[in-house]
Order: C-alpha cells, then sequence, then structure tokens
C-alpha cells in the first residue's frame, strides 16, 4: 500500500476540503471591502474601508471585546487549578471510585451549552445572585475545567513519581515538591490548558447567552447585531479575527520550518 | 487519597479536594439538581413563590407533550443531528485516513494548520460566513447560473437544508480530529499485510481500518451530535420561520416568554436526549467514557 494509483484521488479530496473550509472565509472577507450596504461580494459595488471605520467607532463592540478578555482570564484563572488539582486527585486514585470521578468530570463536556447555562442561572438565581459575567465565568469554568483536567491528566502519565519520593526522602517539604517537581513537568500541559480555556471562553455562546445578564461579550454582540440590522462591520471584524489568526498560524509554520532546518543536519 | 496525603500533606491535599468538591458540587451537581427541580415547579409571579400555588407539577413537561410542535422540533432537531453526524463521518473519514496513512509526513503539519484555521475563527463567524453565501443574491446562486447549472436562484435558507450545510461546515472537524487519532494508532503493517494476501480495498477499511478506527468514530458522533442538537448560532442564523431547532424554543421560554421553570423542563429534555445518545453509541461501539472524551 505504497504508492498507488488512487492517491492523487485522496490528494485531490484534501484540496477540495481545504476549499471548502477556506474559500466562506474568504466570501466573508470580500465582503468587508465592498461599497454594498448589504454584507456581500455580489454584486460588487466598489472598494471601501467604511466598514473598518464603523467598527471602530462603534463603543458598545469595545465594550463587549473588554468584558470577553475579562471573562476569559477569569476562566484560565479559575480553570486551570481546578483542572489540575482533579487530574492529581484522578491520578491516585484507582478502581470504582476513579471511573466515578472521572464519569463526573468528563459530564459536563458532554451536555449541551444551554443546559449548562440555564442550570447555573437556576443555581444562582436561588441564591439570590443576579446574571451577569460573574455567572458566565462560572458557567464556563464547570466545562472547560474538564479539558485543562484531561491535558494534564495526560501529561501526569509521563511523570516518574520516584523523583517525588527521592525528593521527600531527601527532606523536601510537600509544597516544595509540588513547585520544583511536579509542577515544572506539568508545565507544558499547564499552558496548553491556559490557551485552550482561554479560546474556549472566547468562543463560548451557549453558556454565556443564559448566563450573561444585561452585560455584552464579542459573541453575544455580533449575535445580536447579525439578527438586528445586518452591515458589513461585521465582515471588518470577521477581516480582523481572521489576519490575526493567519498572522498567528503564519508565525507558528515560520518558527517549525526553522526548528526543522536546525534539527535536520543532525538526523540526516 | 493517603498516597496523595504523603506525596503533599494535608494542607496542600485539603486545598486540591476543595478545588475538585467546588468544580463538581457547586457548578456542576447542584446547579443541575436544581435544573430538575426547577422543572417541576409552577411558573409563578415573585409573591407567590413558596405559597400555597408552589406545589411540585408536572405540568412543564405535560406543556410539552401536549403540544405537537414542540415534539415535531425536538424529532427533527434529533434527526437532523443525527443525519449532519452521518454526512460528517463520511467527509471526514476519507480525509483521515489519507493524513494519517497516506499523506507525507512532511506536508502534515501545514496541512493540519490550514485545518484548524476555521477552528480559530469563532463559530459565530462561520455561520455568519454560510448566511452570506447562501443569501438569494449570495455568491454561491450566482456562480451556479454562470455555469449554467440552475438558471433561477435558489432559495436556500428555507427548510433545514441551510442549517444542516451550516452545522456540517461548522463541525466535521470534529468528526476529523478523533477518526484521525484512531487510525493513526494502527500498525500500518496490518494494512500491508492485509493488502498481501488479497483483499479488496473496501474490505481492508471493512474488517481492519474501521474497527480499530471504533473509538474515534464513537467520539467523532458524540461530540458533533451533541454539538448539533444543542446550537444555537446555527439554527437561529440560517434557519427559516418553517424549520425550527429544539434549542429555539428553550430559549423562548427563558427569555421571551420568562417561563425558567418550563425552560428548565425543556432545557432537561435535552439533557435526557444528549444522555440517551452518548450512551447509545458507547453501547453500539462498545467504548467506554474514557475512549470518547479523549
Amino acid at each position: 500500500m505504497t504508492t498507488k494509483k488512487s492517491d492523487w484521488l485522496f490528494r485531490l479530496y484534501l484540496y477540495v476540503f481545504l476549499a471548502y473550509l477556506l474559500l466562506p472565509l474568504i466570501v466573508m472577507g470580500g465582503a468587508a471591502f465592498n461599497a454594498s450596504r448589504f454584507p456581500s461580494v455580489f454584486p460588487w459595488v466598489g472598494f471601501t474601508l467604511q466598514w473598518f471605520v464603523d467598527l471602530w467607532n462603534d463603543t458598545r463592540l469595545l465594550n463587549s471585546f473588554k468584558n470577553t478578555v475579562l471573562v476569559a482570564l477569569a476562566v484560565v484563572a479559575l480553570s486551570v487549578p481546578i483542572g489540575t488539582a482533579a487530574a492529581i486527585l484522578i491520578n491516585s486514585l484507582g478502581g470504582a471510585m476513579r471511573s466515578a470521578l472521572y464519569g463526573l468530570m468528563v459530564a459536563p463536556i458532554l451536555t449541551p451549552g444551554a443546559v449548562i447555562g440555564i442550570s447555573t442561572l437556576l443555581f444562582w438565581n436561588t441564591l439570590a445572585v443576579p446574571p451577569g459575567l460573574h455567572l458566565a465565568v462560572l458557567g464556563q469554568v464547570s466545562y472547560i475545567a474538564a479539558f485543562v483536567m484531561l491535558l494534564v491528566l495526560a501529561r501526569l502519565q509521563s511523570f516518574d513519581r520516584a523523583l517525588e519520593e527521592a525528593a521527600l526522602d531527601l527532606g523536601a517539604s510537600h509544597a516544595m515538591v509540588l513547585r520544583r517537581i511536579l509542577l515544572p513537568h506539568l508545565y507544558p500541559a499547564l499552558g496548553a490548558g491556559a490557551v485552550i480555556a482561554f479560546f474556549q471562553s472566547i468562543e463560548n455562546f451557549n453558556i454565556t447567552l443564559f448566563t450573561r445578564g444585561p452585560y455584552d461579550t464579542m459573541t453575544v454582540y455580533v449575535f445580536s447585531k447579525v439578527r438586528s440590522g445586518i452591515t458589513p462591520t461585521i465582515n471588518a471584524l470577521a477581516v480582523i479575527l481572521i489576519t490575526v489568526t493567519l498572522l498567528g498560524a503564519l508565525l507558528v509554520e515560520l518558527r517549525r520550518r526553522h526548528a526543522d532546518r536546525r534539527s535536520a543536519p543532525a538526523s540526516a | 487519597m493517603k498516597d496523595l496525603l504523603n506525596r503533599y500533606g494535608v494542607s496542600l491535599t485539603a486545598l486540591m479536594v476543595l478545588l475538585v468538591a467546588f468544580w463538581l458540587l457547586v457548578l456542576v451537581i447542584v446547579p443541575n439538581l436544581y435544573l430538575f427541580e426547577n422543572s417541576f415547579r409552577p411558573y409563578l409571579p415573585v409573591t407567590e413563590m413558596g405559597g400555597p400555588k408552589d406545589v411540585y407539577t408536572l405540568k412543564n413537561y405535560l406543556t410539552f407533550f401536549q403540544s405537537p410542535i414542540h415534539i415535531s422540533v425536538f424529532f427533527w432537531t434529533v434527526l437532523y443531528s443525527s443525519i449532519v453526524t452521518t454526512l460528517c463521518f463520511f467527509m471526514a473519514y476519507p480525509l483521515a485516513y489519507y493524513l494519517s496513512k497516506k499523506a507525507s509526513a512532511k506536508s502534515l503539519p501545514t496541512i493540519f494548520l490550514l485545518l484548524t484555521i476555521p477552528l480559530w475563527v469563532s463559530e459565530i463567524m462561520r455561520s455568519f460566513a454560510w448566511f452570506i453565501i447562501l443569501s438569494l443574491k449570495g455568491p454561491l446562486n450566482y456562480f451556479l447560473i454562470n455555469i449554467h447549472l440552475i438558471d433561477k436562484p435558489i432559495r436556500w435558507m428555507t427548510g433545514f437544508r441551510s442549517v444542516m450545510i451550516g452545522l456540517v461546515y461548522t463541525y466535521v472537524l470534529f468528526m476529523l480530529f478523533p477518526i484521525y487519532n484512531a487510525i493513526q494508532s494502527l500498525d500500518t503493517s496490518q494494512i500491508e499485510a492485509a493488502d498481501d494476501l488479497g483483499a479488496p480495498w473496501w474490505r481492508i477499511h471493512w474488517r481492519v481500518i474501521l474497527p480499530h478506527a471504533k473509538p474515534g468514530i464513537a467520539s467523532g458522533s458524540v461530540m458533533v451530535f451533541m454539538l448539533s442538537a444543542g446550537s444555537i448560532l446555527v439554527p437561529t442564523l440560517l434557519a427559516s420561520t418553517n424549520s425550527r431547532w429544539f434549542t429555539e424554543i428553550i430559549q423562548q421560554w427563558m427569555f421571551e416568554s420568562l417561563d425558567w421553570n418550563t425552560g428548565a423542563a425543556y432545557a432537561f429534555l435535552l439533557l435526557i436526549l444528549c444522555t440517551v445518545f452518548v450512551t447509545l453509541v458507547m453501547r453500539i461501539f462498545r467504548v467506554k467514557l474514557s475512549d470518547i472524551a479523549k
């Protein structure tokens, strides 16, 4: 099964698939520069940067952007320690206890966002806590912590526990064992967990919609705009998002190629 | 537990247990119990709460079972979410196979980078892109007319067609990555052995690769079905008035009727639906929860 004739068919499929994924984004980006009042690329009325100016002058949007970042940072601050503690705890357990806890922890990933949002809203409402960004944070943490837990748990598999015992035997304190031995080993997973938590929080719509109260986050605001009066300002926002993404992707790719080149002579 | 105490001492262990307890009790279990409890309570004005009328009732659930429209919306949501899941599988499987067994290792990182770009651009932007593409005077109709495939623009956004297009586009990657991971762990020499022994390609897939990919398929299906059935964005953006999604009805109870109790009952029904689906998939594919949540 090395190279066969059917390979070109697979490759063609790959290109079609990539086009399918990326073309819609290009269409959406194109509409941001079209002078038409309705977001579209056909008919092409003329080139304009008006929608970017409108976007910049949209104070509600800037405010919702600020809220989004605040919520995301709070989610990271809560879900990383919770997820890490959960992973360490579950790693030291065995048997039925472990599978029961594990099931409870991953269940939120398999729960529809609307259900998490509504249950969070109802619960805190009975405690007389009004909806708002703080509830959005708590709702999001309830399932984002599970992602962190899974990442840290995977990383724990490669941890040599004898190191901790050795440190303890040599007289290290418990806090030192955690800070100097376990945590450094977990850093890559913690970093990845923080990044995923941050982006998951920014993406989140379903939970936020039910818990946000009168406050806006980016997705909720864009959603309300799309439903009420659509102007290509949304497309201008999309262009900015896509550009940032592409620049990030490009940076990752360049760094990878650079690393490849450096390691290539060594392996050759 | 004793192990934890030995390694990290009383205070650190207590801190960890406290964090986990806060997560599971305060953020997960108790809110869901409240959802359950609230779904059996009548919707009352604030002054009458706790009064004589505030007794447990099945009224909220009866509202659902007595309204044929809501039942049919529930049914269509299940059906179309299943179709979306199936479509995603057929789109993702060949690519997952190609990427894990045939594509050159050198180009893989670049391909994956390109594939993940839509994931970084938020879900709402992805559905909005299709809102533009599918509009009556949109680029898709323009293109189809220009290549003389159709001569009149098609109204795409009626019925569930546009919702499905949007859902497949938004969630297909959640099917691709788990299947890719699963096939990747298959020893290529097994495929070669089957090939050497004269098995035709479809038989190799049926007997060797698909069975091995089962956990990936299960986890992809669970993710796509759950995200589709629970999606609010895509249906609200791309559906027309004659194609409503169950989540939209929940949203109406919560925000338009302000009847949180009936909303809770409907949310609970959605939760049951997803739980049943997950259990079913785990049974059919004979996988464990730990295989799915990866």
